[in-house]
């Protein structure tokens, strides 16, 4: 069932109609239409993926794995917890969840920002390649490995190895970090980083004192092949 | 004074140059191509051709169909290819810009596809192929939803027969400015890809990144899942369980353009072991005729391809052939020739070959980024020593030469269509090719643990 409300918001129930539907219309019949929402979405799988225009989604509950996949220039926003990959490979646009994340939250993103207000499992940011992550609770082990440009905020906690292989991409940790991985490292907060995270926590909503994070960017020392790092890489 | 030269089977010079090497220099080996090492493969099978008991087709008059559909299980938009033979992924990045080119005007011609690689789209490949698949790769470089959407078909690779297990290499001499920027890393860095995709483990989870990427194409282009081939039977069973509407088995012997020597030679199976068990895997399941195969790794002849297909592939897919079609190992490169056919001047390089302290033949320093002959190299220079009209024409008489070999086989064979030729139509020369193909021995009933 959908339905176009008042306020030019057409409405799918995901209990009635199959999601093959509301994707494809979101794909090629939006028109000038610019809010969907999205009812019992009931934990699915790949809502609202591949999508390339400037429309708000609204997803009224849980989100299985990769909601908002692959977003193009769409902000959307899941009102519950969100499954594996939500926002993987998203080129522009914004993603928001009101709940927490599961693994691989913006893996490999490559614009846009991805807003997380509770906490995120492993792997956050994993592979990342120049989007933006504000994650407000805490962010699970493996975090940002490998990742290769753009830039992760957590307000809570990091788990272990943080950051392993890093290439250009840089992590703002205001909490505890356990452990950081391979080639990564602590670095001095410049003025340029503060009002880089007071600029992200501005567009996250996020309240909090962009001085008391801290730094972590990669060495450099495995950009190329070294004989003595052993088993470092 | 005689000098005694009895050498060592187990120290021999190949083993003592190891030793030495990795003594002097604390390094393994990185190389490109693939296995160097014999292992039993096609050439070991033969075909019983048409006789009293068989009936043959003219060879040059009686039609034997060639064509090929590829995604006829769930996409609503198959592939349908004029031949069997299709151009494996191959990055931009490991190959020069005008290389991607000339396949992609070959396949073409030849109405087959190519196949992207490591390191995205790129625009001079889309705009030569007709058809096109784009690989999702562990390290998704430069992977973009509009790619997807621009694709004939997408490929999930899990691993690959040169190396599975292991992610992708190029090292920094090849990674220029474009390539840079492509996959968004630092230029010159030794780029090591992932091994494993980001954002699903296990095939449960790959079944759910397949409905997702038919999500956002809206159901219609096919999806390949491509792996190397080692439990190829399980492998298999589970890519179709995960919804693979195409599985792509790549043999040890398959190529790259840059790994250990120790993953070459020393990981995977053959590919003739391979099909057998992908072929087995999808009888098992009642697959055959629902999901398409595609076999590669050292596929090199029309003869390799019409044995691939006996044993029950749908098509190959070809890497380092057409890189040698286009001048790989050769002793000179083509200046001045023109897409109209006139022929050019050619300019021996023997010399380049030397400097990388190789020769014609013995080369395989795909990743020095310094291929004499213009194939493997992000370099300015070198990249002009292989024009895409001369490569386009190179390639397409190489996979013309083969599907007309195969066709040839099939009617010899008794076939109207090449996937008509079957296992019965084969025997083996050696008792491990017996016992991997899963075919006779020649002259005998005897298939080894049947």
């Amino acid at each position: 069932m959908s339905a176009v409300t008042d306020a030019a918001e057409k409405v799918f129930d995901l209990r009635a109609v199959p999601l093959r539907e509301v994707n494809r219309f979101l794909h090629h019949d939006l028109g000038e239409l610019r809010r969907v929402r999205i009812e019992h979405p009931d934990g699915a799988h790949s809502i609202a993926v591949g999508l390339d225009a400037p429309v708000r989604v609204d997803i009224a509950g849980h989100a299985g794995y990769y909601a908002a996949g692959m977003n193009k220039h769409a902000e959307v926003v899941v009102h519950g917890n969100a499954g594996p990959g939500v926002a993987e490979n998203m080129m522009s646009g914004m993603v928001r969840v009101k709940g927490f994340a599961s693994v691989a939250a913006g893996a490999s993103a490559r614009g846009g920002l991805l807003v997380v207000e509770g906490d995120c499992g492993l792997r956050c940011g994993i592979s990342l390649k120049g989007a933006d992550i504000v994650v407000g609770g805490s962010v699970g082990s493996f975090s940002m490995f490998m990742a290769q440009a753009g830039r992760l905020v957590v307000c809570g906690d990091a788990g272990d190895a943080l950051g392993d292989s890093l290439y250009e991409a840089v992590i703002y940790v205001r909490g505890t970090v356990k452990s950081l991985g391979a080639d990564a490292r602590f670095e001095d907060m410049t003025e340029a980083d503060v009002r880089a995270v007071a600029g992200l926590l501005a567009r996250a909503d996020l309240p909090h004192d962009p001085r008391t994070f801290r730094r972590v960017a990669s060495a450099r020392t495995l950009y190329h092949w070294n004989v003595d790092a052993n088993q470092e890489y | 004074m005689k000098i005694q030269r009895e050498e060592s089977w187990g120290y021999d010079r190949r083993t003592l140059d190891y030793i030495q090497h990795a003594s002097a220099t604390g390094l393994y080996e990185i190389r490109g191509l693939g296995a160097k090492r014999a292992v039993p493969h096609f050439d070991d099978l033969l075909f019983l051709a048409a006789s009293l008991s068989r009936y043959p087709l003219e060879g040059y008059r009686e039609r034997c169909t060639t064509t090929t559909v590829l995604g006829t299980r769930f996409a609503t938009k198959p592939i349908e290819l004029a031949i069997p033979i299709t151009i494996a992924g191959m990055s931009f990045g490991s190959l020069s810009a005008h290389v991607k080119e000339a396949l992609g005007r070959a396949a073409t011609e030849c109405g087959t596809s190519t196949t992207t690689g490591d390191g995205g789209m790129t625009e001079e490949e889309r705009g030569s192929s007709k058809t096109l698949v784009y690989q999702c790769l562990p390290s998704r470089y430069g992977f973009d939803p509009d790619h997807v959407r621009r694709a004939d078909a997408i490929e999930v690779v899990i691993g690959q027969g040169a190396k599975p297990g292991g992610g992708g290499m190029l090292l920094g001499q090849k990674v220029n400015p474009r390539v840079a920027g492509m996959r968004t890393l630092p230029e010159g860095v030794d780029q090591r890809s992932a091994c494993r995709h980001p954002d699903w483990t296990g095939p449960d989870d790959l079944a759910i990144k397949i409905k997702e990427l038919r999500e956002i194409t809206d159901w219609e282009k096919p999806i390949y899942v491509k792996v190397g081939a080692t439990r190829v039977f399980n492998d298999v069973k589970l890519a179709v369980h995960a919804g693979a509407d195409v599985v792509v088995v790549d043999g040890m012997q398959g190529g790259t353009a840059a790994t250990q020597s120790v993953f070459i030679e020393h990981v995977g199976i053959p590919t003739l072991a391979a099909v057998r068990q992908a072929v087995e895997a999808l009888e098992d399941m009642n697959m055959v005729g629902k999901v398409q195969l595609i076999v590669s790794g050292g596929i090199r002849t029309g003869a390799d391809v019409a044995k691939a297909l006996a044993m029950g592939a749908d098509a190959v897919s070809i890497g380092q052939g057409v890189l040698m079609a286009l001048g790989c190992n050769s002793e000179s490169w083509i200046r001045g020739a023109k897409a109209d056919g006139s022929r050019g001047e050619h300019v021996p390089c023997t010399d380049d070959y030397a400097a990388l302290g190789t020769a014609p033949g013995f080369c395989h320093h795909c990743h020095t980024g310094r291929c004499p002959v213009g194939v493997t190299t992000q370099d300015a220079v070198l990249e002009q020593r292989l024009q895409p009209p001369v490569g386009a024409r190179r390639v397409r008489n190489y996979l013309k030469t083969l599907a007309m070999e195969v066709s040839t086989v099939a009617r010899a064979c008794g076939k109207q269509n090449v996937h008509h030729l079957e296992r019965e139509d084969l025997v083996a020369l050696t008792v491990e090719a017996a016992a991997m193909a899963g075919v006779p021995l020649a002259g005998t009933n005897w298939i080894p643990g049947r």
